[in-house]
């Protein structure tokens, strides 16, 4: 599904990157720590859903080749965090829900979890 | 080809460059041509391998070499020492403090990661000592993508 669409399922907003909209996202994976990113057995065209912020969560995605990043509970990363994410093209969404909710959601819509298992 | 080595110095607790040392070495595999698939496994290594030095140890280096049948990465730091290597290994194993915790570090999947990731794993430590962790993957000719290509 591209990430215009995946927008309306979840009541997002795009922090940056709107020009990469059309991204196509296939799986996702939920997790505030970074570790369990890299454990999963990654695929391609996949998103990245977390509560946390800081600057680790965009090289983490940098490094598992993570194409996008969904924060829940509308929180954004500050300034500098959003220019880390520019400089790698990787956009960056927010959403009002929890990441309970926001997984749910997305979970109805057909996405895999990011080692292509449901 | 000649080896292609590369190092690096690691702050420690600096959470704002940690990380780029690994980002580059991505960025160097991409350039030479190496296969994405291998290129994401010495990543996450490195990256993991990164982190656990800029969060747990002190003095941290972090070497790179490209060899025509392997890639080494060495990572070693003049921190506390892991005292019981065996117990760091296990999945979910961690010291981390609840700080680290909160930035997204302590999910005791590190080392894990980088036993799964690479062909070999060396750890070398001893308490207050520090750790050196030497990480092997090896090349085979397929791991290199053709980048000049056949010209069509
Ligand atoms: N370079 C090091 N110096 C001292 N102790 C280390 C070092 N690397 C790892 N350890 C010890 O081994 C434990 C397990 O490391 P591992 O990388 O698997 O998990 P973590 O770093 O705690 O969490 P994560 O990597 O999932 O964020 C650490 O919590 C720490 O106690
Ligand atoms: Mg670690």
């Amino acid at each position: 599904m591209k990430l215009s669409e995946l927008i309306d399922k979840i009541d997002a907003v795009v922090i940056s990157g709107d020009h990469k909209l059309d991204l196509d996202i296939e799986r996702i994976g939920a997790s505030d720590m970074m570790s369990d990113i890299l454990a999963a057995n990654l695929g391609t065209s996949s998103m990245l859903l977390t509560g946390l912020t800081n600057v680790q969560s965009i090289k983490t995605a940098v490094i598992a080749g993570v194409e996008a990043i969904l924060f829940v509970r509308n929180k954004r990363p500050p300034q500098a965090v959003i220019d880390t994410a520019n400089s790698h093209g990787i956009p960056l969404l927010t959403c009002p829900y929890s990441m309970f909710v926001t997984s749910g959601r997305l979970y109805a819509q057909g996405f895999t979890g990011l080692n292509g298992l449901r | 080809m000649a080896a292609l080595k590369k190092s690096f110095q690691l702050k420690s607790r600096d959470f704002i460059h940690a990380g780029e040392a690994s980002i580059s070495v991505q960025n160097m595999l991409k350039q030479i041509g190496i296969e994405s698939a291998l290129i994401r496994r010495v990543a996450i290594c490195a990256y993991e391998g990164e982190m656990n030095a800029v969060m747990h140890g002190e003095n941290g280096s972090f070497r790179i070499e490209v060899n025509t049948d392997k890639i080494i990465l060495d990572i070693s730091d003049e921190g506390p020492g892991i005292e019981d290597i065996a117990k760091a290994m296990e999945k979910g194993f961690s010291t981390a403090s609840e700080e680290y915790r909160e930035m997204g570090f302590g999910a005791g999947m590190g080392l894990p990661n980088m036993e799964t990731h690479s062909d070999r794993l060396d750890i070398e430590s001893e308490k207050g000592q520090g750790t050196r962790v030497v990480m092997r993957f090896s090349l085979s000719p397929g791991s290199r993508e053709n980048k000049t290509g056949q010209s069509a």
